[in-house]
C-alpha cells in the first residue's frame, strides 16, 4: 500500500470515527456518573433531526448545531428525569428514548417538510464545510510530513477538531478537576459523596447534560457535515458502536479515542476494500464488515482484561433507606 | 405504527358513488419509504397520476418494520381493496403464503414473481437500463475508472452492478468498474453517511463517475459526488434535478406506469408475469434540461444505437438473476 491509499483510509477513519468518538465522549460522561446511557443513538439521531432542520430553514449550520444540541439535551432531560429523579430503569428509560426519537423524527419531519421524514438537502453555508488549515497547500511539497499535513489533518470539517479538541479536555475536565473527582466518586460511591455534603443528584443531571451536548454535536455532524440533511434513521446503529467502544476503553477519554478511531479504521478499511486478499485466501466482504463486531469480542476477551463498569452504574441513588 | 390514510381528496363524492360497484385499489410502499425520491417515490407518482386522471381514491400504506408485511397485506385484502399492488422483492414470499387466501383479490407485486393464479408480476429489465447508463458512464469518464454503489446486497442490486458493468465495457473494455454495497441488512437502504464515504472511498480510487443503486443511500452517494465535483448516475426515477449539472444520468425504471396500469385495469387487472423491459420503455435513460450540458450528441447517439439494438436482441446483455454469474464483473 502506498502513502497516498494509506492517507486516504486514516483520512476516511477521522470521518467515520469523529461521530463515534463523540457519542463515547457523551457516554462516558453519562456512565462516570453512575447513569447508564443506551440512548446515545436515540439523542444523535433527534439531534440530527433538529440541526438538519434548523440548518436548512435559517441557512446557517452554527443555528444548526445549537438546535442539535437543544434537541439532545431534551432527550437527556428525560433520560435524567426518569432515571434519576424518579429512580427508574436507566436501560428502559435509554431504550424508550431510542423509540422516542426514531418515531419523532419521522414524524416532525414529514409534518414540516411532507418528505417522508427527510429534510431538504442543505447547501452552502448551511452545512459545515472542510477548512483548509494554514500552508497546507505550500507544505504538501515537503515529502511525507507535508502530505500527511495537507491530506490527513487539514481539510476536515470544524466539529472533527473540537471533537479531537475534546479529549484532552474530558480528561483534564475528569481527573484534575474537583468536578471530575466528585463525578468519578458519584458512579463509584454515591453516599461517600452525599456525606461530603455534595449533592449526587445535581452531579448526576450536570453529567447527564454533558452527554447530551456531546450526543447534540455528534449527531449535528452527522447531519451537516458528513451528509447534507436528514434521512431516516441516519445514525445507523452508531450510537451503539459508540457504547461497545466505551467499554472497550474501559471508560477512560485517551482510550476511547483509540477505540472509536479503530472502529473508524476497520469501517474505512471495509469501504476501501470489498474483498481484501490475504495472504492468498479470500476474505468475503461479509467478514470485514462483521470484522468490527468481531473484533469487539476478541479484544474484550483476551486483550483489554476485565472492563470493570463504575460501581454504582445503573443504580438510582436513595438517601436513605 | 401502521398508518392507513385515504387520499380522498376533492374528488371524494364522485369515488364514493362508484364505490359501491368498484373497490378501491391499495398500494403498499416497502421500507425505503415513499418519499425515497427513487423507487418507492416512482410507485406514488404512478398512483397521484391515476388519481388525477380518474378522480377515484386509494389505500395506502408504508411499511415500516420488516414483521408488518404479512399483517399489512391481510388487513388490506380485508379492507376489500382490489387490487393491492406492492412494492419491493421482499414482498415475494410473503404474498405466496398470502395471496391463495383471498381468491378474489387481485394483487400486483414489483420486483419479484409470484406464481399464483391471482397475482400479477411485475419484473423489469433493470440490466439494460444500467448498460446504458453504464455506456454513458464510461464515456463521460477521464480516468477510466467508473464506480458503482449498491444498497443491500441481493441478487437484485447485482442485477443492476452486471448490466452497468457490461456497460462500461462495451465502450471501454479496460475500464475498471469498482464496486461497493453497502450492506446485507435492510438498513443498508439508508445509510447516506456510509453512501457518502464509499463514494469518498471509490473517488480516491479514482472514480469519476459513481453509478447509485441504494435508495436514499444513494442520496449520500449524490451528494458526495457533487462535493467533490465529479459525476453521478440516478437511479429509479429521474434524479437528473437534485444536483444539477453534477447528475450524468438516471437510469429510470417505470415504477409509475406499473403501479397507473394496475390501477387502471382495477379489479379486472390481468394476472402473470409481465416484463417491463427497454422495448417497452419500461426502463431507460433520463434526459432534461439538468443533465443536457453533460451529454454530448455523441453519447446520445451511442446510447440509442445500443438501445436499439438491445430491443432487436442483436446485442443481448446477460441478466445476473438468471445464473447469478456476471461476465464483466465480479462481486
Amino acid at each position: 500500500m502506498d502513502l497516498p491509499t494509506a492517507l486516504q483510509i486514516l483520512d476516511s477513519m477521522i470521518r467515520l470515527g469523529t461521530p463515534l468518538l463523540l457519542a463515547c465522549l457523551a457516554g462516558l460522561f453519562s456512565e462516570r456518573a453512575g447513569i447508564f446511557d443506551i440512548g446515545l443513538e436515540g439523542k444523535m439521531l433527534s439531534a440530527a433531526f433538529l440541526s438538519a432542520a434548523v440548518a436548512f430553514v435559517t441557512g446557517s449550520v452554527w443555528l444548526g448545531v445549537l438546535a442539535g444540541l437543544v434537541a439532545a439535551l431534551m432527550m437527556s432531560a428525560i433520560h435524567g428525569l426518569a432515571s434519576i429523579t424518579f429512580r427508574g430503569n436507566q436501560l428502559i428509560s435509554g431504550v424508550a428514548i431510542n423509540f422516542l426519537a426514531s418515531g419523532l423524527t419521522v414524524l416532525l419531519g414529514q409534518y414540516w417538510f411532507a418528505l417522508g421524514g427527510r429534510t431538504p438537502s442543505l447547501e452552502g453555508a448551511a452545512r459545515f464545510q472542510p477548512i483548509t488549515l494554514p500552508f497546507a497547500q505550500e507544505l504538501r511539497e515537503v515529502p511525507v510530513l507535508g502530505l500527511i499535513y495537507a491530506e490527513l489533518i487539514s481539510g476536515h470539517t470544524a466539529l472533527v477538531y473540537l471533537a479531537f479538541a475534546l479529549v484532552p479536555l474530558s480528561w483534564w475536565l475528569l481527573y484534575r478537576t474537583r468536578f471530575g473527582l466528585r463525578l468519578r466518586a458519584v458512579g463509584e460511591n454515591p453516599a461517600a459523596v452525599d456525606t461530603a455534603g455534595v449533592s449526587v443528584v445535581g452531579i448526576r443531571y450536570a453529567a447527564v447534560a454533558i452527554c447530551g451536548l456531546l450526543t447534540g454535536l455528534a449527531g449535528a455532524y452527522l447531519a451537516c457535515g458528513l451528509s447534507a440533511g436528514f434521512v431516516k434513521e441516519m445514525t445507523a446503529g452508531r450510537g451503539y458502536i459508540a457504547l461497545a467502544a466505551l467499554i472497550f476503553a474501559k471508560w477512560r477519554p485517551w482510550q476511547a479515542l483509540a477505540a472509536t478511531m479503530l472502529f473508524g479504521l476497520l469501517e474505512a478499511v471495509a469501504n476501501r476494500y470489498q474483498s481484501l486478499d490475504l495472504w492468498g485466501v479470500p476474505l468475503p466482504v461479509q467478514f470485514m464488515q462483521a470484522l468490527p463486531y468481531i473484533l469487539t469480542v476478541v479484544i474484550l476477551a483476551g486483550f483489554v482484561g476485565k472492563a470493570i463498569p463504575p460501581r454504582a452504574g445503573g443504580q438510582p441513588y436513595v438517601k436513605e433507606r | 405504527m401502521i398508518r392507513i390514510r385515504t387520499l380522498a381528496g376533492s374528488a371524494a363524492a364522485f369515488a364514493l358513488s362508484a364505490a359501491g360497484a368498484l373497490a378501491d385499489p391499495a398500494l403498499i410502499f416497502d421500507l425505503g419509504g415513499k418519499f425515497d425520491k427513487s423507487f418507492n417515490e416512482a410507485a406514488y407518482n404512478g398512483a397521484q397520476r391515476w388519481v388525477q386522471e380518474t378522480g377515484g381514491s386509494y389505500k395506502e400504506l408504508e411499511m415500516q418494520s420488516e414483521a408488518q408485511r404479512e399483517q399489512a397485506l391481510r388487513r388490506l385484502a380485508e379492507t376489500g381493496a382490489n387490487p393491492i399492488v406492492m412494492t419491493g422483492f421482499a414482498f415475494g414470499d410473503v404474498l405466496n403464503e398470502v395471496a391463495p387466501d383471498y381468491p378474489d383479490t387481485r394483487f400486483a407485486i414489483i420486483d419479484a414473481v409470484v406464481e399464483q393464479p391471482n397475482v400479477r408480476s411485475v419484473i423489469f429489465s433493470e440490466h439494460q437500463g444500467s448498460y446504458l447508463v453504464g455506456m454513458m458512464a464510461a464515456m463521460a469518464s477521464k480516468s477510466g475508472t467508473v464506480g458503482f454503489v449498491g444498497g443491500m446486497d441481493i441478487p437484485l442490486i447485482r442485477k443492476f452492478a452486471c448490466g452497468y458493468a457490461q456497460g462500461v465495457k462495451a465502450v471501454k473494455p479496460d475500464a475498471t468498474v469498482v464496486i461497493n454495497m453497502t450492506g446485507t441488512t435492510p438498513a443498508a437502504w439508508a445509510d447516506p453517511v456510509k453512501g457518502a464515504e464509499l463514494a469518498r472511498s471509490q473517488i480516491s480510487q479514482g472514480a469519476d463517475v459513481i453509478y447509485a443503486a441504494a435508495g436514499s443511500t444513494g442520496l449520500g452517494v449524490l451528494q458526495a459526488a457533487a462535493d467533490e465535483n465529479i459525476l453521478s448516475i440516478g437511479v429509479d426515477s429521474n434524479q437528473n434535478h437534485l444536483h444539477p449539472g453534477k447528475v450524468l444520468t438516471s437510469m429510470i425504471k417505470r415504477v409509475d406506469i406499473a403501479v397507473h396500469d394496475a390501477f387502471a385495469a382495477g379489479a379486472a387487472i390481468e394476472t402473470g408475469t409481465v416484463l417491463a423491459d427497454l422495448k417497452g420503455d419500461g426502463v431507460g435513460y433520463a434526459l432534461d434540461e439538468h443533465n443536457a450540458a453533460l451529454v454530448t450528441a455523441e453519447m446520445k447517439a451511442a446510447v440509442d444505437e445500443a438501445a436499439a439494438r438491445i430491443k432487436s436482441g442483436e446485442t443481448p446483455v446477460h441478466d445476473y438473476m438468471t445464473d447469478n454469474t456476471c461476465p464483466a464483473a465480479s462481486f
